[in-house]
C-alpha cells in the first residue's frame, strides 16, 4: 500500500470524479461524500508520502512500471511533498465549507460541479507530483479546462471574463509547451531528472535559453505575474464562491511552484543564477509587481476584488524570493507557497460565508458586520493580519525570510517592495474592518444601539474556516521546524 | 548570570487570555467581573512569586518554539521586565475594579469585549516585559498595538473611528516602516536577537550604520510618543477613561519606552553607545519631547488632553535618563517607569471620576470642582505632585536620581531641561487644583453639596494616589531592581 501512495494521491480523486458524475444522475445526495472520500484520500495519501519523504528521502514511481526517460515517473522530494500537502488538504476543507453554497449556487448542478471540482484538484496534485516535463503540460491543461468550467459558472459576468482567461490561459500553456518542444529537441529527454543531468554540457546553447525563458513566460502568464496579471482579477471576482475560495489559493501557488520546479531540477540552479545574468532585472520586476498589485487594491470597492489584486502582490513576494538567488530568499518562496494557499483560503472563505449571507461582496454590504457575524470577522481579522504580516502569524514569518533574503542579496528595492506592501495591507484590511466594525454610525456612543441579533453562517462553513484560521498561527509557531525539517532539504545545496 | 528554566513567565501573559472565552460566554456581569478580578489577582501573583528568585541575581528563562538560530518566542525574567510587569500586572487589578464602576457608571455598551480586550491587552503588556529578544518583543509589540484597537475605538462614532485611524497608521505603520527593519537589520548584522548585558550589536557595522539603526529603532516604536510621532496620544484620548488610564499612562506608552530601553540597554548596549557617543543624540532627541510636550500641555483645556500631554513628556524622562548612561539616571530613567505609573495613573482616574459624577471634561469648567469632590481632588494634588517630582510623591525619587544622573554624566543642558520641565509640570497642573478648591462663591460652579462619583471610582483612586506616597517612603525594591541593570 505504501508503495502506492503517488499513484493513491491521483487516482483516488480521479476516480472518484468519474462516480461522482455518475451517481449526480441516480442522486445528487451522494455527490458530496463521494467528493470528500475521494479528497479525502488523496489527502491522507499526501500526508503519508510526506512523513514517507521526511523518512526515506526521495519517493520516485514509475507509472504502469516503465521505466524513466521512456515511461512517466512520479517524482516526490520534500519541496513537492510539502506542496502536495497543502493542495490536498486546502481543497478538501475548501470542498467541506462550500458544501452549503455549492447547493444554494448550483441546485441542478451540484454533480457536474463536485465533478469538475475533483478533476481540477486531480489535476493540480498531478501538476505537483509528476516527474516529466510533457505529463506536466497534460495536467496543467486538465486543471485549466476544469478551472475555466468552475469560474464560468459564476454570476453574469463571469463567461467573458473566463473568455479572457481562457485566451490568456492557454497562451501561458502554449509558451510552456513550446519550450519543453525545444528542449526535447536539445536533450532528446522528458524526463526532468534527465533533462537536468543532460543539460550541463548544453549551457551556452542559445536553444536552452530560449527554451527555458519561453517557459518561464508560460509560467508567469500562468501565474498572474506582473505585468501578465490582468486575465486575473475579473475571472476570480465573478466566480462563485466554491470555486475562487479553490483556485485563488491554489492555481498562482502551483504555478510557483512549476517555476521553483524548473529552476531547482529542470535547469540547475547553476544555470539560472550563474550562467544566465537575468535575476536582477527579474527581482526588479516582482519589486514593480508588489507595488502595482498593492496600489491597485488600494482602488477597489470590492472585497473579492480587493482581494486578487492582493494575490497579485503575493505572486511578486514569490517570484521575487526565488530570483533572489540566495537560500534564504528560496526558503522565503516556498515558505509563502505554504502561508499564503493558507491565509487565501481564509480570506476567501470569510468572503463565502459574507456572499452565502449577505448575497453582495461590495464594501457598502460589509456594514455592521462585526455584530452579526462575528466569528467569520474574527477569522477574517486572522486572515487579514497574516497577510499583512504581523507575528505570530505565519504570514509574518515568510516575509522575515523573504526581507532577509532581499538584505542578503543587496537588493534594498524588494525590501521596501515587501515593507510598502505590508503598509499597504494595513490600509487595504483595516478599511474593511473599519465598515464592518463601526457602520451604520450610532448616535451618543452607542450607548442606545440594541444589538442587532446574530447572524452567523451555519456551522458547517464555519468550522473550516476556523480551523483555517486557527492553522495560520500553529504554521507560523511551528515555521522553525517547517523550514528545518522539510524546506532545508527542499533547497539544493549550491544556493547558499 | 544564573539562569533557571520554568514555565512561569508563559504563564504569566497567558493567564489573562485563559479567561477570555469565559468573559466571552458569559451573560451575567457579576460573573465575568469576578473572572477579570481572577485573573489580574493571579497574574500579580505569579509575577510575585517570581521577585525572590529575581533579586537574588538569576533569570528565568522559557522557550516555546524556536523559529531561527538567536530569534525564537522565547522568554527571560530579568530586572527589568520584571519592574514593569510588577507595576503592570498590579495597576491592573485596581483598574478592573475602577473599570467597573466607570462602565456601569456610564452605562457603557459592549462591556464584555472591552473586558475581553483588555485582558488581552494585559497578556501583551507582560508578553513584553518578559520578552528574551528582538522577534518575541516585536511579536507582543504588534499585539498590544491590535488588542488595544477595539478599546481605544471603544464608542464606535466617526470621532472613535479618526483616532482609530491615526492610532493604527502612528503605532502600526511605525513598527512596520522602521522597526522591523531594523530588527531584521540587526540580525543580519549580529546573527542573534537576543538581549544580552553587554547588548550584541558591538562591532558589527559602522558608526553610521549603527546611528541609523538606533533611530529606526527609537522612532519605530512610537508607542513611546517621542516626538514628532506624539499625536496618536492625544487623539486616543477618545477612548474610555480607564483605558486611557491603564493603557496610555502605563501599558500602552511604556511599552514603547520600555522597547527602546531594551534596544538601548540590551541591542546596543552601554560601552557601544558611550564609545560611538550616541547617548547624546537620544538625549537632544528626548529633552526636545520633554520641553515641547510640556509647553503644549499648558494650552490644553481638555482634562485628559493635558494629562495626555504630560504622559508624552514624562516618557521622554525615561529615555533621557537611560541614554545619560551614567549609572544614577539610568536608575532614576528605569525606577520613573514604575513611579510615573501610580501618579498618572491617579491622575486619569480622577478624570473619569470627574466625568462620572459631573460630565464635565474641560478644565475651564472644573473651578471650584473640589469642594464637591474633595476626596478625588485631594488625590488628584497628589497624584500632581508626584508627577512634578515633588515629595511626598513617588516622583521625587526619580527626578532625583535623574538629576544627580546629569551630574554625573557632565551633562549641563540635561540638567537645565529637567528642572525646566518641572518647573512647567507645576504650571500645567498646580492652577486646576487651586481653583478646585481656593474660588469665590461667585466662581464656583458647583452647588455646595458633597457628592464623589461611584464608590468603585473612588476607591482605586484613593488606593493608587497612597500607592504614589507609599513610593516616595520605600521606594528600595524598585530601585534595587533598576540597580541590578547596571553593570
Amino acid at each position: 500500500m505504501n508503495q502506492q501512495l503517488p499513484a493513491i494521491l491521483i487516482i483516488a480523486p480521479l476516480l472518484s470524479a468519474l462516480i461522482i458524475n455518475i451517481s449526480g444522475w441516480v442522486n445528487k445526495k451522494l455527490c458530496f461524500p463521494i467528493a470528500v472520500a475521494g479528497l479525502g484520500l488523496a489527502s491522507w495519501a499526501s500526508v503519508n508520502l510526506l512523513l514517507r519523504v521526511l523518512d526515506e528521502g526521495v519517493v520516485l514511481y514509475r507509472l504502469g512500471g516503465w521505466d524513466p526517460p521512456m515511461g512517466i515517473a512520479y517524482y516526490v522530494d520534500h519541496l513537492n511533498g510539502l506542496v502536495l500537502t497543502v493542495v490536498s488538504i486546502v481543497a478538501l476543507l475548501n470542498l467541506i465549507a462550500n458544501k452549503k453554497t455549492i447547493e444554494q449556487d448550483f441546485p441542478e448542478k451540484t454533480g457536474p460541479f463536485y465533478t469538475l471540482y475533483v478533476l481540477m484538484v486531480t489535476g493540480l496534485l498531478g501538476i505537483v507530483a509528476t516527474g516529466d516535463a510533457f505529463n506536466l503540460y497534460v495536467l496543467l491543461e486538465i486543471a485549466a479546462l476544469t478551472g475555466y468550467g468552475l469560474l464560468a459558472m459564476g454570476e453574469d459576468r463571469a463567461p467573458l471574463a473566463t473568455l479572457n482567461y481562457l485566451y490568456m490561459g492557454t497562451i501561458g500553456a502554449c509558451f510552456y509547451l513550446l519550450g519543453v518542444g525545444y528542449l526535447y529537441i536539445v536533450t532528446g529527454s522528458l524526463n526532468m531528472v534527465d533533462i537536468a543531468g543532460i543539460l550541463p554540457a548544453l549551457y551556452q546553447s542559445k536553444a536552452v535559453l530560449a527554451a527555458f525563458m519561453i517557459c518561464m513566460i508560460g509560467v508567469w502568464l500562468k501565474m498572474a505575474f506582473f505585468p501578465l496579471h490582468a486575465w486575473l482579477p475579473n475571472a476570480y471576482t465573478y466566480a462563485p464562491s466554491a470555486a475562487s475560495s479553490l483556485i485563488a489559493p491554489l492555481v498562482t501557488k502551483v504555478m510557483i511552484y512549476v517555476m521553483i520546479r524548473l529552476i531547482l531540477t529542470v535547469f540547475t540552479p547553476e544555470y539560472v543564477f550563474s550562467t544566465l545574468t537575468v535575476s536582477e532585472p527579474i527581482v526588479w520586476l516582482a519589486t514593480i509587481a508588489i507595488v502595482m498589485g498593492s496600489i491597485f487594491a488600494l482602488s477597489e470597492r470590492n472585497l473579492k476584488k480587493m482581494l486578487t489584486y492582493v494575490i497579485i502582490a503575493e505572486v511578486g513576494y514569490m517570484v521575487g524570493g526565488a530570483w533572489l538567488g540566495n537560500r534564504t530568499g528560496m526558503t522565503g518562496a516556498i515558505l509563502h507557497i505554504v502561508n499564503d494557499s493558507l491565509m487565501t483560503l481564509c480570506v476567501f472563505l470569510v468572503a463565502g460565508n459574507i456572499v452565502y449571507k449577505v448575497k453582495g461582496y461590495a464594501f457598502k454590504d460589509l456594514k455592521g458586520l462585526f455584530r452579526t457575524m462575528p466569528f467569520t470577522m474574527g477569522a477574517f481579522v486572522i486572515g487579514a493580519l497574516s497577510i499583512i504580516g504581523v507575528p505570530p502569524t505565519c504570514g509574518f514569518f515568510s516575509k522575515w525570510y523573504l526581507i532577509s533574503g532581499a538584505i542578503q542579496a543587496g537588493h534594498y528595492g524588494f525590501m521596501v517592495a515587501l515593507l510598502f506592501s505590508s503598509l499597504v495591507n494595513v490600509v487595504l484590511f483595516f478599511r474593511v474592518i473599519e465598515i464592518a466594525y463601526y457602520e451604520p454610525f450610532a448616535e451618543g456612543h452607542g450607548h442606545n444601539v440594541l444589538p442587532e441579533p446574530m447572524a452567523e453562517a451555519p456551522l458547517m462553513m464555519l468550522v473550516p474556516l476556523l480551523i483555517v484560521a486557527a492553522s495560520l498561527i500553529v504554521v507560523g509557531v511551528y515555521t522553525g521546524d517547517i523550514v528545518n525539517y522539510i524546506i532545508q532539504f527542499a533547497i539544493p545545496k549550491e544556493i547558499v | 548570570m544564573e539562569t533557571i528554566t520554568s514555565i512561569k513567565p508563559f504563564l504569566a501573559v497567558l493567564i489573562s487570555l485563559a479567561v477570555t472565552p469565559v468573559l466571552v460566554s458569559s451573560r451575567a456581569p457579576n460573573v465575568r467581573e469576578a473572572w477579570t478580578f481572577v485573573a489580574a489577582a493571579a497574574k500579580f501573583l505569579i509575577v510575585l512569586s517570581m521577585l525572590p528568585t529575581i533579586l537574588q541575581g538569576t533569570e528565568i528563562v522559557y522557550t516555546v518554539a524556536e523559529f531561527l538560530p538567536g530569534a525564537a518566542i522565547k522568554f527571560r525574567v530579568d530586572a527589568l521586565g520584571m519592574l514593569f510587569a510588577l507595576v503592570s500586572s498590579f495597576l491592573w487589578i485596581i483598574t478592573s475594579a475602577y473599570s467597573i464602576g466607570y462602565m456601569r457608571g456610564l452605562k457603557e455598551h459592549s462591556q464584555t469585549r472591552y473586558f475581553c480586550f483588555f485582558a488581552l491587552a494585559l497578556s501583551a503588556t507582560i508578553g513584553v516585559a518578559f520578552s528574551a529578544n528582538l522577534l518575541t518583543l516585536y511579536l507582543f509589540y504588534e499585539l498590544l498595538s491590535l488588542s488595544t484597537y477595539p478599546l481605544v475605538t471603544h464608542h464606535q462614532d466617526k470621532e472613535a473611528r479618526s483616532s482609530g485611524r491615526k492610532y493604527l497608521l502612528y503605532i502600526v505603520g511605525g513598527s512596520i516602516a522602521f522597526a522591523l527593519p531594523a530588527m531584521l537589520i540587526s540580525y543580519n548584522l549580529a546573527g542573534t536577537l537576543e538581549f544580552s548585558k553587554y547588548g550584541f550589536l558591538a562591532g558589527t557595522g559602522s558608526r553610521t550604520i549603527m546611528a541609523v539603526l538606533l533611530l529606526m529603532f527609537i522612532f519605530g516604536f512610537t508607542k513611546s510618543a517621542i516626538m514628532p510621532f506624539h499625536s496618536w496620544l492625544p487623539a486616543a484620548m477618545v477612548a474610555p477613561t480607564p483605558v486611557s488610564a491603564l493603557l496610555h499612562a502605563v501599558a500602552v506608552v511604556k511599552v514603547g519606552v520600555f522597547s527602546i530601553v531594551r534596544v538601548l540597554i540590551g541591542v546596543f548596549g552601554v560601552n557601544l553607545l558611550l564609545d560611538l557617543h550616541l547617548g547624546t543624540i537620544v538625549c537632544y532627541i528626548a529633552a526636545f519631547t520633554v520641553i515641547t510636550a510640556s509647553l503644549m500641555a499648558l494650552s490644553q483645556d481638555g482634562l485628559k488632553r493635558r494629562l495626555a500631554f504630560s504622559t508624552i513628556g514624562q516618557l521622554s524622562y525615561i529615555i533621557l535618563g537611560v541614554a545619560l548612561l551614567s549609572p544614577k539616571g539610568m536608575i532614576g530613567g528605569m525606577t520613573h517607569i514604575a513611579m510615573h505609573a501610580f501618579g498618572k495613573v491617579t491622575l486619569f482616574f480622577c478624570a473619569g471620576a470627574i466625568f462620572v459624577a459631573t460630565g464635565k471634561k474641560n478644565i475651564s469648567e472644573m473651578v471650584g470642582i473640589g469642594k464637591r469632590m474633595p476626596v478625588t481632588m485631594t488625590a488628584f494634588f497628589i497624584g500632581s505632585l508626584s508627577v512634578i517630582g515633588l515629595p511626598p510623591g513617588g516622583g521625587f525619587i526619580s527626578k532625583w536620581y535623574l538629576v544627580l544622573g546629569t551630574l554625573q554624566a557632565d551633562n549641563w543642558p540635561m540638567l537645565v531641561v529637567l528642572l525646566g520641565s518641572s518647573l512647567l509640570n507645576a504650571a500645567y497642573f498646580l492652577p486646576i487644583v487651586y481653583r478646585a478648591f481656593f474660588c469665590t462663591p461667585e466662581e464656583n460652579m458647583f452647588d455646595n453639596r458633597v457628592e464623589e462619583a461611584p464608590i468603585w471610582c473612588v476607591v482605586p483612586l484613593v488606593l493608587t494616589s497612597l500607592g504614589s506616597i507609599g513610593l516616595f517612603f520605600y521606594p528600595q525594591p524598585f530601585l534595587r531592581l533598576a540597580g541590578m541593570m547596571i553593570n
